[in-house]
């Protein structure tokens, strides 16, 4: 057996080619993609056979999904918006299913790679920051957009002046309003990549005791995880509503 | 951590499947809901729409069916008051025609009973002038025999 520490170190390296800013982690690119392509692809499977009278199967669960996040929105979103029904259900399912990997024997993946000479696999995109931050940075990209589009973007700038000490004290302002646009992101990002990094490391650690012990914390942990996997999808989904909702309010809540 | 390709690739990714998501999911599915909400909003309000309907034809019968006992009550009146009438008037006719009938028998039986007189007056004289032919033996002359029978039957 290797040593505990080379074990948890290979694990948490990713499938890479490519150098410096040209680095592809492939392991996460190619499992978040395919569940991408799974979700897409079951919409269209879904969707060419609706059925207005008589749902039945996935399309009923499709619908319960479509207007839970539905009801989301109607509570937070006080425009009608094109976009942010599709982005929350994206956000949502994309982020559930990715999170879902953690949920994989820890070695199962791996250790199939290893059958074709790959030594480093990591199975759960979002336990990897490029993709929360991706994701997390296109939300911060729309907020931008959103506040542009409905306060204008004079009054959109005005808001870093004379938000939150009034306008004598603008050069503060400016510093406290961006630190805190930035940190909506960056704590969107990081607190999903967070979560699940740390199931990852937690399962990892499991994995290290002896198999026949193994089991019984590692399906405890598995539980208790599958409860952080919907929570942290969730959590996502709103945060992306209320930033956007708040992006999109006439005045006032800029910040 | 630095920024790399990694971090743009799953930018597209979601980008992409943002769009195809509205693309195949979201939109075919609420259009669909949003129909099928519309469809439900429309039935529950044509079955309102019905029962009024339905209530106002239970008012409208109820009308017409008063109406026609009105107008029914109506007919028997009137048709009873007209075979009275009816009646009265052939009994009234019946009458007057037998009056009639009585009169003009009546005058009949007058008629003859004069025309019968003269016939027997007629006869009386003629059988008298007869008589008195026979009595003076002769022949009155045809003259004289329709002025004498004109007196006798004067005088008859």
């Amino acid at each position: 057996m290797k040593h505990p520490i080379t074990y948890m170190t290979e694990h948490l390296k990713n499938l890479t080619v490519g150098h410096g800013f040209w680095s592809f982690q492939l392991d996460t690119i190619g499992i978040s993609w395919a569940l991408g392509a799974l979700i897409v692809a079951t919409g269209w499977w879904v969707g060419r056979r609706l059925d207005e009278d008589h749902p039945a199967g996935l399309q009923n669960g499709l619908e319960a999904v479509v207007e839970f996040v539905d009801d989301q929105i109607q509570g937070i979103f006080a425009v009608k918006d094109p976009l942010i029904g599709p982005l929350a259900l994206t956000v949502f399912v994309w982020v559930f299913l990715m999170n879902m990997m953690d949920e994989l024997p820890v070695d199962l993946l791996p250790t199939v790679a290893g059958w074709f000479g790959i030594r480093h696999f990591r199975s759960t995109p979002t336990a990897d920051p490029y993709t929360t931050l991706g994701m997390a940075l296109c939300v911060f990209l729309l907020t931008l957009a959103y506040n542009v589009r409905h306060k204008g973007l004079l009054a959109y700038l005005k808001g870093y002046l004379v938000h939150p000490f009034g306008p004598y004290l603008f050069p503060f302002n400016i510093l406290m309003s961006v630190v805190e646009e930035l940190a909506k992101p960056l704590s969107l990002g990081l607190r999903l990549f967070g979560n699940m990094f740390a199931g990852e490391l937690v399962f990892l650690l499991i994995a290290l005791l002896p198999w026949w012990f193994a089991w019984i914390p590692g399906t405890a942990w598995g539980i208790f995880h599958l409860l952080i996997i919907t929570l942290q999808a969730f959590i996502f989904m709103i945060l992306t509503i209320m930033y956007l909702a708040m992006a999109a309010a006439e005045e006032g809540g800029a910040h | 951590m630095t920024i790399s390709v990694t971090l743009i690739v799953q930018m597209v990714g979601f980008a992409l499947l943002i769009f195809f998501v509205n693309r195949v999911l979201w939109g075919p599915l609420t259009a669909m809901m949003a129909r099928r909400q519309k469809r439900i909003a429309d039935g529950l309000a044509a079955a309102e729409e019905g029962r009024r309907a339905l209530d106002r034809a239970h008012e409208q019968e109820e009308e017409i069916l008063k109406l026609a006992r009105e107008r029914a009550a109506e007919i028997l009146d009137h048709a009873e008051r007209r075979a009275r009438g009816l009646v009265d008037e052939a009994r009234e006719r019946a009458q007057q025609e037998g009056e009639q009938m009585i009169a003009l028998l009546r005058a009949e039986a007058a008629t003859e009973r004069t025309r019968m007189r003269e016939a027997l007056r007629h006869d009386v004289a003629r059988l008298a002038l007869l008589g008195a032919e026979r009595v003076v033996q002769r022949e009155v002359d045809a003259r004289l025999h329709e002025d004498l029978l004109q007196q006798v039957m004067e005088q008859l």
